[in-house]
């Protein structure tokens, strides 16, 4: 059996080969975590905006979860300090910032 | 006695002894009101992300303290009068804000 399909592949030495099981393509990504529970932050502060610009685009809007990896209890918390830095204009409501 | 966190910016063009009146009155107001202070910060003249009534810059200070509820109506209210405030946020601290005020206080102490 397994000479045929040498043979099969010497005879096409100009086509393509074909691999009988095939290619395991890299699909599954990594398993995305939340920073926060890792890392064990348990206040977010919304006076340092360097920090919390890792959460929002560069048009200034807030990523959502399924980017970030962050749990719901610790998003709702970033929420609000991005809102409130905004409010304070420590941070832009929009603007090409990290561009 | 709740723990709050307030964060004010001044008008720019006011002169640097008008500043320094404008942050006096309202600490008094709070020690009047018996509010123990437990924090001052006076961040100096910082660019604004996007210009407040056409400036582009302001006095930012911030106060932490403890006092009781209905003084911060009191508070606000003096803030919506006074035109050299630009904007104000007052916040209510819990357990786990106040744990990291204290630790940011000691931070900005080590690093100054």
């Amino acid at each position: 059996m397994a000479t045929s399909i040498e043979q099969q592949a010497k005879g096409k030495k100009d086509g393509e080969i074909r691999y009988l099981t095939p290619l395991n393509i890299e699909t599954t990504s990594t398993k995305k975590y939340c920073r926060f529970k890792r890392s064990g932050i348990k206040y977010i502060d919304y006076k340092d905006p360097d920090f919390l610009m890792a959460f929002v685009n560069e048009q200034g809007k807030i990523l959502p979860r399924r980017l970030t990896g962050t749990s719901l209890k610790y998003q709702r918390k970033v929420a609000t300090a991005v809102k409130r830095a905004r409010h304070l204009a420590l941070m832009p409501y929009v603007g090409d910032l990290l561009k | 006695m709740n723990h709050y966190e307030t964060v004010f910016i001044l008008n720019p063009v006011l002169s640097e002894d008008q500043v320094k009146e404008a942050v006096k009155k309202y600490e008094d107001f709070l020690v009047s009101k018996d509010a123990k202070m437990v924090n001052k910060e006076n961040w100096g003249l910082k660019k604004l992300a996007y210009p407040i009534q056409h400036k582009k810059s302001g006095f930012y200070n911030l106060f932490e303290y403890q006092v009781a509820g209905e003084v911060i109506d009191e508070l606000e209210l003096m803030f919506r009068r006074d035109e050299r405030i630009m904007r104000y946020l007052t916040v209510k601290l819990d357990k786990y804000a106040v744990e990291w005020a204290e630790k940011r206080v000691k931070r900005n102490q080590d690093k100054s």
